[in-house]
């Protein structure tokens, strides 16, 4: 894992920085822009965000997302862990799944979104599915990779005491091995989920959604929200980062600290 | 128990280039119960390989292995093994990683643990039962899998240069902790290092293998008892001996020839 250990930055700056983005941000609309269609101002957004509070379906479109988010990256997990650990471990799997998996891996996930609908209906499953297309790959590939460059010395050392059998070789030895990989697929793929949320959702598949209502107030012209709907896909996206992030390195990957990465 | 016969052992690899290059030769070779034995050679004799094939890692292309009779077919239940680079599994604490064969063998969580902490503490590790691998030393992770070789109770213990990554004292100290150990629990050791001092230090015999094709050139008896100094002129004559051997054996491979002292 790179990046900065949460709460390394300091407070300070983050102020400042964000600080200044809203006041040019502000200055930019009100004075120069002056126009709420093409540029809503800070205080729009403000008064919009407040509006969509107490009138509008933030927390619907923000619980009916976490729906297909989670059916999407679930469904990725599910087939991805597996389907990874199989061709990783076994070369004849390999040879057999990895001419299928390079056809289909380069089709962009959103190119599914006409048969996903034809599949499965504007139901939140065809949401979940076109997520599952863009993230299953990202988990796929590095567990593979995880499973390929696991240490022969930790597989010899794992024969020598006992455990000699393909099941528990994978389970006690290549597994946590490779888990460091697994984490890093999995944050990339919960990345490219996010994004094939907004756009699956934009085609309608449900009445919600926090893709769907940027659409949706496009249509109405409603620009301050757009720019609302807009700000909170990146804060949900940057807190499931951080959420997943700080709970893989507390509890699973406790052992890497200090480790060179 | 803990013999090792090793009859006609025959090894060879294919290089790339489909050049066939014989890694052992005719090896042949009985070991006593609870004996200790060094091999030393130079670079490319096949010392590890023939560890690997003891081990059941690697398989031979001819002749066979056995250990208390039975034929080596793959890693065995009466084998541990010890590594030159740090084996240690890094997502598991000192017990767990000591605890594990155990494990796998089925026993019993709180068993399982209560043995291991005794081998931690036979190698004096036992503060630092809860510790990952990361924050232990050099020599602290090769103690803790020796006690993780041991915890099994292997009838024999194979070592691959285990103190070959330490520095010379923690070197030292560590060859004395290795034949406590020996003396205590009674296993047949086969050691696999570079260094003729160590050797002679730690075994009963020593086998110097010479190299392409792998073979055995000379097998020596040391009867110096223990505990034993290095300074001592017997220990000296024996470690010049087998250095002569392996300086004489290594003048295949292009060096420059060394003016300013001797090995």
């Amino acid at each position: 894992m790179t990046g900065n250990p949460p709460g390394s930055r300091s407070p300070g700056y983050v102020i400042f920085s964000i600080s200044a983005l809203v006041i040019f941000w502000q200055i930019l609309a009100d004075l120069i822009v002056q126009n709420r269609f093409i540029l809503p101002s800070f205080t729009d957004v403000v008064f919009a965000f407040y509006n969509l509070l107490i009138t509008g379906t933030l927390a619907m479109d923000f619980a009916i997302s976490m729906v297909h988010f989670f059916i999407g990256l679930g469904l990725s997990l599910l087939v991805g862990v597996p389907a990874g650990i199989l061709i990783g471990w076994f070369p004849v799997a390999n040879r057999l799944l990895d001419p299928v998996i390079e056809i289909i891996r380069p089709i962009p996930p959103l190119a599914w979104i006409p048969f996903a609908i034809v599949w499965f209906g504007l139901t939140d499953i065809a949401a979940g599915f076109v997520i599952f297309i863009g993230s299953v790959f990202p988990v796929l590939v590095n567990t593979y990779e995880g499973f390929r460059n696991i240490p022969r010395i930790f597989v010899e050392a794992g024969k020598m005491l006992g455990c000699t059998s393909n099941i528990s070789l994978i389970s006690h030895i290549a597994l946590p091995a490779a888990l460091p990989h697994l984490a890093a697929g999995f944050r990339i793929a919960s990345g490219v989920a996010w994004m094939c949320l907004v756009a699956a959702e934009m085609f309608g598949v449900s009445r919600f959604g926090l893709g769907q209502k940027i659409w949706w107030y496009y249509n109405l012209h409603q620009m301050a929200n757009v720019m609302v709907y807009m700000l909170i896909l990146g804060f949900v996206g940057l807190l499931i980062d951080y959420i997943f992030r700080s709970g893989m390195n507390r509890t699973l990957l406790k052992w890497r600290e200090g480790e060179v990465n | 128990m803990g013999t090792v016969e090793i009859s006609h052992l025959q090894k060879e690899f294919t290089k790339e280039d489909s050049v066939r290059v014989i890694a052992l030769s005719d090896i042949n070779l009985t070991i006593a119960d609870d004996e200790f034995v060094s091999f030393v050679g130079p670079s490319g004799c096949g010392k590890t390989t023939l560890l690997r094939i003891i081990a059941g890692l690697d398989t031979a292309n001819s002749g066979e292995v056995r250990v208390d009779g039975s034929l080596i077919t793959g890693p065995g239940q009466k084998v541990g093994m010890v590594f030159q680079e740090y084996s240690l599994f890094p997502w598991r604490n000192v017990l767990k990683n000591v605890a594990f064969g155990l494990q796998m063998r089925g026993v019993s969580k709180d068993e399982r643990y209560d043995i291991a902490r005794k081998y931690i503490s036979l190698v004096g590790l036992s503060q630092f039962e809860k510790s990952y691998p990361y924050e232990l030393s050099g020599g602290m992770r090769q103690r803790v899998a020796i006690a993780r070789a041991l915890a099994t109770d292997p009838d024999l213990l194979l070592m691959d240069e285990p103190f070959g990554a330490l520095d010379a004292q923690t070197r030292n100290h560590m060859q004395c902790e290795l034949l406590d150990i020996w003396e205590s629990k009674k296993k047949t050791i086969l050691f696999v290092t570079h260094s003729c001092d160590e050797a002679v230090f730690l075994s009963d015999r020593v086998i110097v293998l010479s190299p392409r094709p792998g073979r055995i050139r000379e097998i020596l008896n040391i009867s110096i008892p223990r505990p034993r100094d290095r300074t001592n002129n017997e220990f000296i004559d024996l470690r010049r001996q087998i250095l002569e051997m392996i300086e004489d054996e290594d003048g295949g491979e292009e060096r420059i020839k060394c003016k300013s002292g001797k090995l």
